[in-house]
């Protein structure tokens, strides 16, 4: 029994990656998209700082300073849309397919979120690549590990929370003001964009309660050797986020309707 | 073989169709949406082997009761079974045994025909032998092998339900749903699809129950046939015994002149040779069994009493008078207003 259930719990969760990755696959002109909006912030804004800006805590804030926070930017992207895409299939109809499997609802939920997870660290490490390509350097190989990692524990984390709003939401023009009210404020008060060293007390507070915050810290202890946010306290929020994220996102898919 | 004690719980209870008498039974299943109750309180049964069909309007509950059926959706009321599981408690076991093609399209439109056929294969746990064989089977099933490798988006609308039947059936369902399965294709598609199915259901065994409001389908495909309006089963029968209902064939005399044919209609009604007589200017309307057998003595009768009949016609009653005469309106929705009664009959007459 526990063996067969185990199979088919496995089976449910590879297929529903499978799918997204063939449908990744597919869309040469959405990863080029993803890939667009961070390369010109790091370019332009990276050029745009002087390099002798100097943070306290010992890094300087240049393209260096940025890329971290560009990957976490993406992965946040990439992971939201994995998980709101929910939304499509309802809309086009490929979700009353799934719902109608003899499978449990979590492993098709959890699927959802490995091949979501899996896009958006590629996108990621895509980014890192291009970094380095224009000069930004990490500190080491097991530094690059890690920061994968932490892509994986971060995207999981928001694409649970995708999920959950998709569940929500009657219908995909409720997407577009999702997607809008929530991923601005995101990576506005996270760390991507500006030390999270010196802040006014009320931004302080946003920034701290913002999970990508932590996301974007993880990757910078990671990838350049030092963070603001201690990375013990990094990590544990992001996986604490992210295991919340996928029992809610879980447990709202579901109940979903068609 | 030594099977542990839990693994019988592995496999869903193989049902001998001998002795399980019903495919599906409903008793009194309800669906009640906000203000409007889309399914009254339904029971029928299906046979094993059977081809169900419901025939009903626009609104009239047949995607629910599907989707109730299918475990979708909850009944409010009432309860089901499907190949002997409860739809509610059992639903796992009930979508083991279920292959459901859907009123509108869910197909994954970016991936190829082939990929949505793996897919499913794989949510239904067949291992990757199998799989492909069976994707091979039921593309040859329904002429799509030369087009397998091609984005769904791509396909026209009666590729892609050929490819959701096919998808439906990956998994030796024992009972398919098939929602509206020739909506909008043209009737060349149409008449092939029709063909799949009489096939699946003649030589695979497979129980279907199918929706639809294509009179012509209904007819055509069904062992029985259970009409539904407003959520409720107004009628339920073979397609021949409901047409039986309305009182056997249609004859139309047309005369030259109006003169005597008041006599003459309760003459006809007198001497037994008609259930039912109008008359409606220079013409008469009978309704009687066996029309063949009764023109004769219907002739005979207006000859001897001097009345010369120009012409004489006999149509077999269609499913559009059952269905009219059980719902007071055509399958189109509307109220069928006496001018369109006459002139449904009159094109009726002219085929
Ligand atoms: N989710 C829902 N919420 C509210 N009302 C609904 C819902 N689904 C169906 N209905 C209502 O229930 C009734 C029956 O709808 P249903 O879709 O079962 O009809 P149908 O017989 O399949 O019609 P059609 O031939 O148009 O497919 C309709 O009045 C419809 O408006
Ligand atoms: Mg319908």
């Amino acid at each position: 029994m526990a063996k067969t259930s185990y199979n088919r719990a496995i089976q449910t969760v590879y297929t529903m990656w499978l799918r997204e990755m063939i449908r990744f696959s597919r869309s040469r002109s959405r990863i080029i998209g993803a890939l667009a909006t961070p390369l010109f912030f790091l370019i332009i804004l990276g050029a745009g700082f002087s390099s002798s800006f100097q943070v306290k805590g010992g890094g300087s804030f240049d393209k260096s300073f940025l890329a971290p926070g560009l990957i976490g930017m993406s992965v946040l992207f990439a992971s939201l849309m994995g998980g709101v895409s929910i939304i499509w299939d309802r809309e086009f109809g490929f979700l009353k397919e799934i719902l109608i499997a003899p499978v449990s609802r979590f492993f098709v939920s959890l699927g959802k979120a490995m091949g979501g997870v899996t896009t958006a660290m590629i996108q990621g490490i895509l980014i890192m690549i291009i970094a380095w390509i224009i000069g930004v350097r990490y500190q080491s190989i097991w530094g690059i590990f890690l920061a994968i990692v932490m892509m994986f524990i971060s995207g999981i984390g928001f694409i649970g929370l995708g999920i959950s709003i998709a569940s929500k939401i009657e219908s995909h023009e409720g997407f577009q003001m999702v997607m809008s009210f929530l991923t601005m404020p995101l990576v506005l008060l996270s760390g991507a964009f500006f030390p999270i060293s010196n802040l006014p007390s009320w931004l302080k507070t946003l920034v701290y309660l913002n999970p990508l915050t932590y996301g974007v810290e993880a990757l910078r202890w990671c990838l350049l050797g030092n963070s603001t946010i201690p990375i013990s306290i990094c990590i544990t929020v992001l996986l604490a986020f992210s295991i919340a994220m996928t029992a809610l996102g879980g447990k709202l898919f579901g109940k979903m309707r068609v | 073989m030594f099977l542990n004690r839990g693994e019988s719980l592995i496999y869903p209870k193989i049902i001998d169709p001998i002795i399980m008498q019903y495919a599906i039974e409903t008793t009194s299943i309800t669906k009640n949406f906000d203000e409007i109750t889309a399914v009254n309180r339904i029971s029928i049964t299906v046979k094993p082997g059977e081809l169900f069909g419901l025939l009903g309007p626009n609104g009239a509950g047949k995607t629910t009761l599907i989707n109730m059926l299918s475990t979708m959706i909850e009944p409010s009321g009432g309860s089901a079974l499907v190949w002997g599981h409860d739809v509610v408690n059992g639903s796992d076991d009930v979508r083991q045994n279920i292959g459901v093609v859907f009123q509108d399209t869910t197909l994954d439109d970016r991936l190829t025909g082939r990929e949505n056929l793996d897919l499913h294969g794989r949510l239904y746990g067949l291992d990757g032998k199998m799989r492909k064989e069976r994707i091979k089977e039921v593309l040859s099933l329904v002429e799509l092998t030369e087009r397998a490798d091609a984005i769904v988006k791509t396909y026209s609308g009666g590729m892609m339900r050929r490819l959701e039947i096919a998808r439906g059936l990956m998994h030796h369902p024992k009972v398919l749903f098939l929602d509206e399965p020739t909506l909008g294709l043209d009737p060349q598609t149409r008449i092939h699809i029709w063909d799949y199915i009489k096939l699946l259901n003649k030589e695979e065994g497979v129980t279907i129950l199918l929706t639809t409001h294509y009179m012509e389908e209904a007819d055509q495909l069904c062992d029985r046939i259970a009409i539904i309006d407003h959520g409720e089963i107004v009628a339920l029968d073979t397609p021949q015994a409901l047409k039986n209902m309305l009182g056997g064939d249609v004859i139309t005399l047309g005369f030259e002149k109006s003169d005597n044919i008041e006599k003459l209609c309760s003459s006809y009604q007198k001497e037994g040779c008609a259930n039912t007589v109008s008359n409606n200017q220079n013409e008469i309307l009978i309704t009687v069994q066996n029309g063949e057998r009764e023109i004769p003595h219907i002739l005979a009768l207006a000859s001897g009493a001097g009345i010369s009949i120009t012409t004489v016609s006999l149509r077999k009653p269609t499913l559009d008078d059952v269905f009219i005469h059980f719902t007071g309106r055509a399958i189109r929705d509307k109220e069928v207003t006496i001018s369109e009664k006459v002139s449904y009959t009159k094109i009726a007459r002219r085929k």
